[in-house]
């Protein structure tokens, strides 16, 4: 393997020099692997062409952070485009993003992991082009995050398209003719665009165009990864890069473009260099997702019932009525029910943009297996809270279902379809309690005792934990038991509601 | 071959590539590319043995992360220098 023999050269060549009275001022990075494993005969040297521009900017990132001692809180973020391969390279953490969207998974790492150094690495069509919006608005957020531009302003990777970034004449695979303002606009100045913004605190355009200026890249990437260590804020490096493989010039002469035709388009400045400045606002503790959503602080009444046998395998509920009695909240209290009596849940809402008197409905699926859709096309349970819902949804109920329709009795003209029915006179009783908003409890209870699905010791546990309003408590539980009441007095098990609203 | 020169440079030849920028780079130009080929196929860069002051100027034009370590001789010990980076050149 000619690697394994030229990393004995090189620490051979060491040794000699040692010897000789010379020490090593510059050498690989230890951010850099020691081998590259990407394909099996060329893990000594990048995947870059010689002479680009990733392989010097790679460089003086990895020499930056070994010299601030950041390599192991680093996390680096490749996007598309030839430097997608960053992470056979880098000896640090690694995430590979989809196309533009490093800006965006970046802002995700450094808030989950705020006392990481997240950096995200980006070409010009990935940055420029696909993702403005991801980069746009993490800049304007002013995300802790630190953003290497590299700008050779050409689609590098497939094959040297025209770039946002392209100058005006400039011939590539898609604007054969060179680049016309009047057909594909100008040049886009990505660090000018990023300064306008508030919240960066540093921008600066640099480039690989000859020695000084690379020792210039080099100040600007220590000082952006500098920034970020001391939790600063949103730093922006725009590296001016040569692409000689594409623009067809060999190394020297590319890099020499770099610095005729490049530059005088894209000039080097430092755009901001921010103080920092302490934040008027104060943000909220960070706290544990489960602290925050109150989990496993508050009873879950899974342990009410740990071996209570379910009579169904499945069991679909549709609640419907007009938006504000309660529809969708009724259908969220059975999938929680079910979900703490250890079943598996769907709940599926559809509703109007009428918050109220709308009409509202909502698919609810307890099942004892996993449920593969959550929607419902005849549900085992129709609970109609209003008319329309009733003669709207009654012929959809599986045969042999059941029917909790909320009147005194059916309309008259109503044909009772192939489900059994019980009319419960929901909205007076609850009224009755104290409160009209109660109906949908009336019908949870009737439904509980008539169908046996849930047990009414869950429904209670749930509703503590859910319902807010201390003054609902009361009126829920009577509401409860009143629907309980109902079915248990005036229906007889298996009776079918006549018209007229009694038993038969 | 390290002579009297200051500095002094390694070039791994199968990790270059011959793209040629630490030749143009080099102030006392001390660099040569190689007439011979590698095993990749392309003329690698190859020092001199004179004049190489170790600046590290080719260190930061070479594109690739290993191929080229740069030595200076070590400073008396009255006159060592004072810590920080390597930064050296300009």
């Amino acid at each position: 393997m000619p690697t394994e023999l030229s990393e004995e050269v090189v620490k051979e060549a060491v040794e000699q020099h040692e010897e000789l009275g010379f020490e090593v001022i510059h050498e690989k990075s230890p951010v850099f692997y020691d081998r590259f494993e990407r394909k099996s005969d060329l893990q000594g040297q990048t995947h870059y062409c010689p002479g680009c521009g990733h392989g010097v900017a790679h460089k003086l990132i990895a020499e930056a952070l070994a010299d601030l001692g950041l390599q192991d809180k680093t996390i680096f973020v490749s996007p598309v485009g030839c430097s997608v391969f960053a992470y056979y390279y880098f000896d640090v953490g690694n995430v590979q993003l989809a196309h533009g969207r490093a800006p965006a998974g970046a802002t995700a790492i450094k808030r989950t992991c705020p006392d990481k150094i997240v950096i995200s690495y980006q070409g010009d069509g990935d940055l420029a082009a696909i993702g403005t919006a991801e980069i746009i608005h993490a800049a304007n957020r002013g995300e802790k995050i630190t953003v290497f531009f590299v700008n050779n302003a050409v689609y590098g990777m497939t094959g040297g398209q025209m770039a946002p970034t392209t100058l005006i004449g400039q011939k590539s695979t898609t604007s054969p003719f060179g680049r016309r303002p009047s057909n594909e606009g100008y040049p886009l100045h990505m660090a000018e665009l990023i300064a306008t913004l508030e919240a960066p605190v540093y921008v600066e355009r640099v480039a690989l165009s000859d020695n000084k200026n690379i020792m210039k890249a080099r100040r600007a990437v220590r000082k952006a990864l500098e920034l970020q260590r001391d939790g600063v804020g949103f730093s922006f490096v725009e590296i001016l890069s040569p692409c000689p493989t594409i623009w067809a010039k060999d190394p020297v002469e590319a890099r020499k473009w770099v610095a005729e035709k490049m530059i005088p388009v894209f000039p080097l400045n430092v755009f901001r260099d921010k103080k920092p400045e302490a934040l008027t606002d104060t943000a909220p503790p960070i706290r544990p997702v489960r602290e925050v959503l109150e989990l496993g602080t508050k009873s879950t009444g899974a342990d009410v019932t740990p071996h209570h046998a379910h009579h169904f395998k499945e069991f679909t509920v549709k609640v419907a009525g007009f938006g504000g009695q309660g529809v969708l909240l009724l259908g969220q209290l059975l999938t929680e029910m079910g979900m703490r009596e250890g079943l598996e849940v769907s709940w599926l809402p559809s509703y109007g943009p009428e918050m109220r008197s709308g009409s509202a409905n909502c698919h609810v699926t307890l099942s004892r297996e996993r449920i593969g859709s959550p929607l419902i096309s005849h549900p085992d349970v129709l609970v109609a809270l209003n008319e329309i819902s009733l003669r709207k949804f009654a012929s959809q109920v599986a045969p042999g279902g059941f029917i909790l329709y909320n009147a005194e009795r059916l309309p008259a003209d109503f044909t009772l379809p192939q489900a059994r029915i019980v009319c419960l006179p929901a909205s007076e009783i609850a009224d009755k309690l104290g409160s009209i908003k109660a109906t949908n409890m009336v019908m949870l209870g009737a439904l509980l005792e008539e169908t046996e699905c849930l047990l009414p010791a869950t429904a209670l546990n749930v509703l503590r934990d859910k319902i807010k309003k201390v003054a609902m408590m009361e009126v829920n539980d009577q509401a409860v038991a009143a629907g309980r009441d109902f079915i248990d007095h005036y229906v007889r098990v298996g009776a079918v509601t006549q018209p007229d609203g009694f038993a038969g | 071959m390290a002579g009297q020169a200051r500095g002094n440079i390694s070039i791994d030849v199968e990790e270059c590539k011959g793209c040629g920028l630490c030749v143009e780079s080099c102030p006392p130009k001390c660099l040569e590319l190689l007439p011979e080929l590698n095993a990749y196929g392309v003329h690698p860069a190859h020092y001199t043995g004179v004049e190489c002051t170790g600046c590290g100027i080719c260190f930061y034009c070479c594109p690739e992360p290993g191929a080229i370590t740069v030595y200076r001789r070590r400073a008396p010990a009255k006159r060592a220098v004072q810590g920080g980076f390597h930064a050296t050149a300009l």
